[in-house]
């Protein structure tokens, strides 16, 4: 405790400030209440086609591959088909989502599809995003007792689900979202923000794929969704 | 780690004659500069961006108490612990604490500056526990016994040669014929390599680039993935963070964030963003069981207040540097502590004393790049200036020096002498240059023209040439 008050004393001071000076606390009060937009870019401020058509775009920009499918029944399929396209083994590991267990995963009969956390063998991870932004191609997705955190960053190779129709223009927006699914000021153990794949630059500035998360992401779009 | 700033004169000479140093540094010239300028002129909000992102820290610094107070509120009500640490020992204390109580013996760490700077690796192995680096280029210079060269890119002084030569030297375990004479090789290695780490660790520990005071969150901006490993496996997870991180809220953060990478690395976003908010929940399936803030304090409060408040806006992108003719000179280690180029000529002396690192903000040219990118609108410049005015108020320079400034303080104060003097001295200098321009070599002047050329003045001096003008402009009216 002695730190505390030895470091809040020493801000006071060198603010020249009081801690009870209501004016300074309903300043923050009000801030933290309010929670100011500030400036937002212009570039995702469109109807639902463009936005969608952005994220998909800026996504491809960041070396993320994207397939758009038409509505949820088709999932499976598409992810059945990632898997052949890179000679990757059919099996992948998901958490216990009820938008991912509603999915005809039987439809995909060679697939073999485990539940739980990621561990180090798993080559594919499946989640579904909480939501999307298409200003920078960005994903959001968030812990939980049926989205381990673990499956973003351990497979090599990560898919990604996310609904058409949670595709935002800006992260402001997402962040409204999340006050209301966790009530204000609360929040998840993690809020993951997903733009590309994995990368490094740091052996001779040369940015390489695939560092210590997922060298591939793959994002499934569900237009009806 | 030792500080070698005050031999800053030494250090330097020894980096502009160090040729893999100098080949490493044409990186810095080329990568990092063209690559924010695509970025931010993709951008047509960038600039009233960093307008948004100053007003946000400035708002944040003068009502830091509060904000302070608020977040710690959440961090606790989240299940997180907050440890108030006002020096760099109480710091290292806090975080043995933990560590033993978790009977940690492997700690893994995400990269974090401020972890430098209360040199916690040092600390950790004198007491037994083994800190392991997971961000490739700090794991790199882990294995060379090294420090970060740039707060951004920790290995950015090294060629991938010698990264090749400590990966051979260390992992003596892997076959010796295999071939690493390419980066994606090097970092297919350090990738296997790590991934027993992380499930070895029984403590992870990352910085922060911001704490959130509406949420209690800590939120670190990562490229490679692995702060996010080193925070989601182990059971215990201790995030280190100096306390001017405080935004008011997720919005803020936004904010920051769109001028963050870009001004660092040219991309619109960093690949991982992540909000870490307490322990896990009781449902969670994964995620640490404890989750513990070290706030710092050492010396930061003191900056509050005076004409270096402005330095903490600072949010640790490194286009100072990237964008600085010094830094591209002699890179990161000449600098001598954590933090190099202009931001560190600035932070530097404010926490570890002018006296020590008083040749860093002497270390400009005051070409003033390092302003013009920074994306919080930090006065570097300024600031170095307020450092020299105390190194000279306080008589911590040499004797040499200060006499000289004296001696031509005077003679700038008899502008006729001045002018008479230095009407012979220039066309002279300029006579003695030569068709060429510049001085391979001057006497007195060695210090200089062992390394680059010092380019000889005009022919008139720039009074001469002005009123040589104003006649001429006279003469054109009549």
């Amino acid at each position: 405790m002695s730190g505390r008050n030895a470091i809040l004393g020493k801000v006071r001071a060198s603010l020249g400030a009081a801690g009870d000076d209501g004016a300074r606390r309903k300043s923050v009060a009000g801030r933290l209440e309010a929670a100011p937009k500030g400036v937002i870019p212009a570039r995702g401020q469109l109807g639902r086609k463009e936005r969608i058509e952005l994220f998909c775009q800026m996504a491809g920009k960041v070396s993320a591959s994207v397939k758009r499918v038409k509505k949820d029944a088709d999932v499976p399929t598409a992810v059945v088909e990632y898997l052949r396209s890179r000679n990757l083994p059919a099996t992948v590991r998901m958490g216990a989502d009820e938008r991912l267990a509603a999915m005809p995963w039987e439809k995909a009969k060679s697939l073999e599809v485990t539940h739980g956390p990621a561990g180090p063998d798993d080559e594919v991870g499946v989640s579904h995003a909480y939501a999307g932004v298409a200003e920078t191609g960005t994903l959001a997705l968030h812990s939980g007792q049926d989205n381990p955190t673990t499956v973003n960053f351990l497979p090599e190779h990560h898919i990604v689900v996310v609904k058409a129709g949670d595709i935002a223009g800006d992260l402001e927006t997402v962040f409204d979202r999340v006050r209301q699914t966790f009530g204000k000021g609360q929040m998840p153990r993690t809020l993951n923000l997903v733009t590309g794949p994995s990368r490094s630059g740091d052996i001779e500035q040369k940015l390489l794929l695939g560092a210590h998360g997922p060298r591939a992401l793959h994002l499934i779009v569900v237009d009806d969704g | 780690m030792q500080i070698t700033s005050p031999s800053f004169k030494k250090n330097a000479r020894g980096a502009l004659s160090d040729v893999q140093l100098q080949k490493a540094l044409g990186n810095v010239r080329l990568g990092f500069i063209d690559k924010r300028i695509k970025a931010v002129d993709a951008l047509p909000e960038f600039d009233a961006l960093r307008d948004s992102a100053r007003d946000i820290k400035d708002h944040a610094l003068a009502h830091l108490d509060l904000y302070l107070e608020s977040y710690e509120e959440k961090v606790t009500a989240a299940g997180g612990k907050v440890h108030w640490a006002e020096t760099a020992e109480d710091a290292r204390k806090a975080i043995l604490e933990i560590c033993r109580a978790a009977g940690a013996r492997t700690v893994t760490k995400g990269k974090s500056m401020i972890t430098e700077e209360i040199g916690l690796n040092d600390f950790f192995v004198e007491n037994g526990i083994r800190p392991v680096e997971t961000d490739l280029g700090e794991y790199i210079i882990q294995l060379r016994g090294e420090h970060p060269s740039h707060i951004i890119a920790p290995a950015v002084h090294l060629n991938k040669e010698q990264v090749e030569e400590d990966f051979r030297r260390v992992h003596t375990h892997l076959p010796e014929g295999r071939d690493l004479t390419e980066p994606e090789t090097l970092l297919a290695e350090a990738r296997r390599v790590l991934r027993e780490e992380y499930f070895a660790a029984d403590v992870g520990i990352t910085g922060a680039n911001f704490l959130v005071a509406e949420t209690g969150t800590s939120v670190i901006v990562t490229n490679e993935g692995n702060g996010d490993l080193t925070q989601t496996l182990p059971k215990v997870h201790i995030v280190v963070a100096s306390i001017e991180k405080i935004v008011p809220t997720l919005d803020d953060v936004g904010q920051i964030l769109r001028v963050l990478a870009r001004s660092a690395t040219g991309q619109d976003m960093s690949v991982y963003t992540t909000f870490s908010t307490g322990p896990r929940r009781q449902d969670d399936p994964d995620g640490p069981e404890e989750y513990h803030v070290i706030l710092l304090d050492n010396g930061r409060s003191s900056m509050l207040g005076s004409e270096f408040q402005d330095m903490l806006r600072c949010i640790r992108c490194g286009a100072c540097m990237n964008h600085c003719p010094v830094y591209h000179a002699v890179g990161g280690h000449a600098y001598g502590w954590v933090y190099p180029g202009p931001m560190g000529a600035v932070l530097t002396p404010s926490l570890i004393g002018v006296d020590k690192s008083g040749h860093l903000p002497n270390a400009s040219t005051f070409c003033g790049r390092c302003e013009a990118v920074c994306p919080m609108h930090i006065p570097l410049p300024r600031m170095m200036r307020h450092w020299r005015e105390r190194e000279f108020s306080r008589r911590l320079n040499p004797a040499t020096q200060r006499y000289g400034l004296r001696a031509w303080a005077w003679f700038a104060r008899h502008p006729r002498l001045y002018q008479l003097v230095t009407s012979f001295a220039i066309p002279g200098l300029s006579l003695l240059a030569g068709r060429r321009g510049r001085f391979g070599y001057l006497p007195f002047a060695g210090g200089w023209t062992r390394h680059r050329d010092l380019p000889a003045p005009e022919s008139r001096t720039f009074m001469q040439q002005w009123r040589n003008r104003e006649t001429l402009k006279q003469g054109g009216r009549t």
